[in-house]
């Protein structure tokens, strides 16, 4: 079934041209609101008149996540306070985490979206499906919510953890749709089986998953672990959360609602757009958000665009699964991590240089495992091994504190991180995703 | 009355106890005792030489990470019982112990533990006063 089929499934001319007059309103809007892209776009030497149709947003400035960070915290939102009816944060790459609006119009927005990317996996009214996102400030649990009201399902909103109680719930409930990260519907199959449940037989029919990368492989593990069909979605909190694109029953690539998303594929040297098929980053603008809305916003995430319409009858353009990142962002376990982050909590630490390295491991059960090699001073150095391991502990609680995700502190030799000219080898990711 | 104890920082990687021994044989060091406490990231190697200044400087000198303790040498009766007494003494003073090992060489009929107090010199000062005979730094390091 398809969501809203009309737009959907809009012929190529009619789609250009209500994205040309959606940014058009859109640019006006922002210019009249917002001194942040008032002076940007003086500085580009361009004005909302010069916006007429879609392929004019070239002329338009970027914004990156720095602009985000450097306004903190709402320096980027357009609207009055009282206006904005939620607000999310995910972590930043140093210092202030990132911080977003949402409007009325927004969340109907974002329920609109996650409602086309339910339906595009296979969702319809009717069905029941357990959210395990993490509800809270992460997006990923409210935004599946939202979606799932809109479009008529019964939701239960677990959130994530307690993997024996989301077992038992989908065994007593019997859910056919299960939204999490893909990390974690394989480490519940692994906690199934310990448990004597077999998870090919389980309710569950459709996975929607999301909020850190994974292969095609990875798909199959599920797929074969839990008899199901595994669907991508994908998304970012500073355009919306999850439901900027997601794949159809037919998995081949992620839909990108382009009425309301305008995605660009860009080089990130050269700033240039690329043709349709090779990979560079990928630029949204959300051309009807209220709340806080973002012009040319660079995501860092590597993907391919293609623009042919698709089998399943829906005529957006779709993305790759994401290929790589420009910047050090890592996910794990859905939060994002940024190295760099680590390397301001050494300097904060009295017997620790500022010389670490990240191991990522996925364990056998499906959960990431982030390790942090630490060189230790010697001056820190004792012949007690309780006293290296509670120094061990509390690097491990302050580098917690910041990165948001547990990891593991492993104390080495000093001198012994690879250090090199250029970008040091700061993170090992052993995942095979 | 009071023996130094050289302490290495022994990484979790392969040959890294056997860097330090060869790095300790070449500086011409005789290791008297030792033991290796390990954690599953690491392990502090504790060890009694006859030199611990120039073991020091050589393990340094290697890129080791080391340092020196003031431990405490005692001798103790070779019969069943003779490390309970001592024992003993501790745990009637309250005296806290970190942790101790054995030396493999005897000293005549007697063996030698050395331990690892958070207070030393009160240590000292009990064991003594209960006859208990404390080894120095020529006794043991240059057994």
């Amino acid at each position: 079934m398809i969501f809203n089929e009309r737009i959907e499934c809009l012929p190529n001319a009619k789609l250009k041209e209500l994205q040309g007059e959606r940014l058009k309103n859109f640019v006006a809007n922002i210019h009249a609101k917002s001194p942040f892209y008032q002076k940007k776009m003086a500085e580009s030497g361009v004005s909302p008149s010069d916006i007429k149709t879609i392929d004019d947003i070239v002329k338009l400035p970027f914004t990156v996540k720095d602009d985000l960070r450097d306004h903190y915290p709402f320096g980027l939102f357009i609207e009055p306070m009282e206006a904005i009816q939620e607000i999310h944060v995910s972590s930043g790459t140093t210092g202030n985490p990132t911080v977003v609006g949402y409007s009325r119009e927004d969340i109907d927005l974002w329920a609109d979206v996650i409602a086309r990317s339910l339906c595009c996996a296979g969702a319809e009214a009717g069905d029941m499906i357990q959210v395990a996102y993490g509800y809270g400030l992460f997006t990923g649990g409210l935004g599946l919510h939202y979606g799932s009201l809109k479009l008529g399902l019964t939701v239960i909103p677990c959130s994530s953890g307690q993997t024996k109680r989301q077992l038992k719930i989908m065994n007593d409930f019997k859910p056919r749709i299960l939204a999490c990260t893909p990390s974690y519907a394989l480490y519940m199959a692994e906690t199934a089986r310990e448990l004597g449940v077999d998870p090919r037989l389980s309710s569950w029919q459709i996975g929607i998953f999301g909020a850190e990368p994974w292969s095609e492989a990875m798909r199959k593990e599920i797929e074969k672990a839990w008899n199901i069909s595994a669907i991508d979605i994908y998304g970012l909190s500073e355009i919306i959360g999850p439901g900027v694109a997601c794949e159809c029953h037919l998995k081949k690539g992620l839909h990108v609602p382009a009425d309301v998303f305008y995605p660009e594929v860009i080089d990130p040297k050269t700033l240039e757009p690329l043709a349709s098929g090779c990979p560079g980053e990928l630029v949204l603008t959300p051309i009807t958000k209220a709340g806080m809305p973002l012009i040319r916003y660079r995501t860092r995430d590597i993907v391919t665009i293609d623009h042919a319409p698709c089998a399943c009858g829906r005529t957006s353009p779709r993305i790759s699964k994401v290929l790589g990142r420009t910047d050090d962002m890592i996910i794990v376990r859905g939060i994002n991590v940024f190295p760099s982050q680590i390397e301001e909590v050494l300097l904060a630490i009295e017997g620790t240089q500022p010389h670490y390295q990240l191991v990522i491991d996925r364990e056998k059960s499906g959960l990431d495992r982030l390790e942090v090699l630490v060189e230790l001073e010697p001056s820190f150095f004792s012949d007690e091994v309780k006293q290296l391991q509670s120094f061990e502990q509390h690097v491990a609680k302050e580098i917690e504190t910041v990165l948001g995700v547990g990891v593991k502190v492993r104390l080495v030799e000093p001198k012994t991180i690879e250090r090199s000219e250029g970008k040091a080898k700061r993170v090992i990711d052993k995942r095979s995703i | 009355m009071k023996v130094t104890q050289l302490s290495v920082f022994l990484e979790n990687k392969k040959g890294r106890l056997y860097d330090a021994a060869r790095v300790l044989g070449s500086a011409g060091i005789d290791i008297k005792a030792l033991t290796i406490a390990e954690s599953e990231d690491f392990g502090v190697l504790r060890m009694v030489v006859n030199k611990p200044d120039e073991a020091l400087e050589a393990l340094k000198k290697d890129g080791l990470v080391a340092s020196i303790t003031d431990i405490v040498a005692v001798e103790v009766s070779d019969q069943p019982g003779g490390l309970a007494a001592v024992l003993k003494v501790l745990n009637d003073n309250d005296i806290n112990l970190e942790y101790m090992y054995a030396f493999s060489e005897k000293n005549a009929d007697k063996a030698i533990v050395v331990f690892r107090f958070d207070d030393p010199d009160r240590a000292i000062a009990v064991l003594t006063k209960n006859s208990i005979r404390v080894l120095g730094k020529k006794e043991v390091q240059g057994l």
